[in-house]
């Protein structure tokens, strides 16, 4: 390891009471990971990734991001700088237009968010990046309808648009593909292999298809612990893994 | 026909304005009536920021109202008599009340903060009715004595300073308001009202915008307080009451929230059905005012705003099935 790790987190530890939701937990991502962070339900990764974004203040254990601290930074401060997430139920504005969804947020980013004077042409610019985010993913064409009315597959590459003009450093996929019908999953795969090479990605995923697809490395979370890290590959044929998926009694 | 549409709209602007300066030559009798209700329209659409634009769900506005108007009244009579440094003080105090209040209470939302804003005016009230000394009581804030504004234009019983007064006022708020909602930060603020989570995601600081909004809401309220003070030389202590919280919710609902205009309409219905029903029976205009409400929510999405677009919808449809 050379590089400065976009996210480095130690030690990280949480509980609900008796209830052990994140125990010691270790992970560090270089620039241009993609890791997925799998395991059963009740593993503890939507605390994972609630610790991750601020939402949760852990008991124990550091988060740093590119070599900063994030300890007592508040969710909107982790944005700004360069952690983003999508969600795993899109939240959206649905009475504005998909360009308009990604303009306020680059209007956010860009700090114009609190003009009430000379901001016509800055506005302007926020809305022509939002079309170009939006071509990224190809749903150009969907840009000036209204989010109400979009299929969930688009609204899903609109969370992904989103995120992505915020300009994170680490992103946050929160089960990207949940509840997309099986037809339009191919889209959404083909949307995660156009991420930017810069940005390092933990992927939350049910959907072992994704899983395998696009990281080059998992993260196995059971019961509060990395159980492994290592290849798909290897991952997929550690007993210990098959064991939690599918009880001992399979093997 | 894009085109039409959009001088169609240039004109519809001006509507409003007209109207008020219109009235002015028109009924030089029912001035401090007109008054009236411009003061209604600046509290109604002070009240649209924050419920409307913001989302955020109060029914305290009475308390900035209140405060607008007993501020201004004692300005004149402890500190000056000039009508124009006592609004500002009565603006500056009433902005200050938001902030520290919404302060402590825009963390929470939906009914918590609706309880906790019935909870700020009713002491309020307690307080002004308690503190006689200061405020008169029930019996009211009385002898206010105001100078000309700017020394050239005097109060008098027939309203007519008062009225231009409030239309300039009226006028200088609804620029600012428009200016908001159009706004970079007004977009921030509907996107709030819709999707708290969405926003606090793209990294926006939620809880500074609202209070930002609720102490410019605030002020604007107050604003309306300080004009009804000066126009009626008197405050009474129903500015803080439940009800006068609970008379602007209407007004904007009937009117239609979140286009500015709302109010104006909203406001105006109110108060000329309240005047006309009133003089036929006293007790009647409730029942008209709460049958149009209940009316207007049931039909009307967008209020009374919306009726002029669903009566074209319902031509269109006739028309069609006429045509088949």
């Amino acid at each position: 390891m050379t590089a400065t790790p976009v996210l480095s987190v130690r030690g990280l530890s949480k509980n609900f009471g008796a209830l052990v939701v994140a125990q010691a937990i270790d992970l560090d991502l270089a620039p241009g990971a993609r890791v997925a962070l799998i395991g059963p339900n009740g593993a503890g990764k939507t605390t994972f990734v609630n610790l991750l974004t601020g939402f949760l203040e852990p008991d124990d254990g550091t988060i740093a991001l590119a070599g900063e601290n994030l300890a007592g930074l508040r969710p909107e401060a982790r944005v700004k700088r360069g952690l983003v997430r999508t969600h795993q139920i899109s939240e959206l504005l649905l009475d504005n237009t998909a360009r308009d969804n990604v303009a306020i947020a680059i209007a956010e980013r860009e700090g114009f968010a609190w003009r009430l004077l000379r901001f016509g042409k800055e506005w302007r610019r926020c809305r022509d990046e939002a079309q170009e985010r939006l071509e990224e993913m190809e749903i150009g064409g969907i840009a000036d309808r209204s989010v109400a009315r979009l299929p969930y597959g688009e609204q899903r590459l609109l969370e992904i648009a989103i995120a992505l003009s915020l300009r994170p450093r680490l992103l946050l996929l929160d089960e990207p593909a949940a509840g997309v019908p099986s037809h339009e999953t191919e889209v959404i795969h083909q949307a995660l292999g156009r991420m930017p090479a810069s940005i390092a990605i933990l992927i939350i995923e049910h959907d072992m298809d994704v899983v395998f697809r696009f990281a080059l490395e998992i993260v196995v979370l059971v019961q509060g612990r990395v159980l492994t890290r290592g290849a798909p590959a290897a991952v997929s044929a550690d007993p210990r893994v098959r064991a939690v998926y599918l009880g001992t009694a399979a093997l | 026909m894009r085109h039409a549409r959009f001088s169609l709209a240039a004109i519809g602007h001006l509507v409003p304005w007209a109207i008020a300066i219109v009235y002015f030559y028109a009924a030089p009798d029912y001035l401090s009536f007109g008054t009236q209700v411009m003061i209604w329209v600046l509290f109604a659409m002070s009240l649209d920021l924050a419920l409307g634009y913001a989302g955020i769900l109060t029914l305290g506005h009475a308390g900035f109202f209140g405060l607008g108007a007993y501020a201004a009244g004692l300005f004149a009579i402890h500190v000056s008599p000039d009508p124009i440094l006592g609004h500002l003080a009565a603006v500056g105090v009433a902005a200050l009340f938001g902030a520290i209040t919404g302060a402590m209470i825009l963390h929470t939302s939906g009914v918590t903060f609706l309880m906790l804003t019935l909870a700020i005016v009713s002491v309020l009230s307690e307080y002004a009715n308690q503190a006689r000394n200061l405020t008169g009581g029930d019996d009211g804030l009385q002898g206010i004595r105001l100078d000309p504004i700017f020394g050239l234009f005097q109060f008098n019983i027939f309203g007519k300073t008062a009225y231009v007064y409030a239309l300039i006022v009226l006028f200088g708020w609804f620029l600012f308001a428009w200016r908001i909602v159009h706004s970079p930060f007004g977009r921030s603020l509907d996107g709030i009202r819709q999707n708290p989570r969405r926003m606090r995601a793209i990294g926006t600081p939620v809880w500074w915008r609202l209070l930002a909004i609720y102490t410019i809401s605030a002020a604007m309220a107050g604003s309306a307080g300080a004009l009804s003070a000066h126009a009626t030389r008197f405050v009474g202590l129903s500015v803080l009451s439940l009800l006068t919280s609970g008379i602007v919710t209407v007004a904007l609902i009937l009117g239609g929230t979140r286009r500015l205009y709302g109010a104006f309409l909203g406001a105006t219905i109110y108060f000329v059905v309240q005047d006309y029903s009133a003089k036929i029976s006293p007790f009647f205009w409730e029942f008209v005012v709460g049958g149009m409400l209940i009316a207007t929510v049931l039909l009307l999405e967008g209020g009374l705003l919306d009726l002029g677009p669903a009566v074209l919808r319902l031509c269109d449809r006739w028309r069609a099935r006429q045509g088949k």
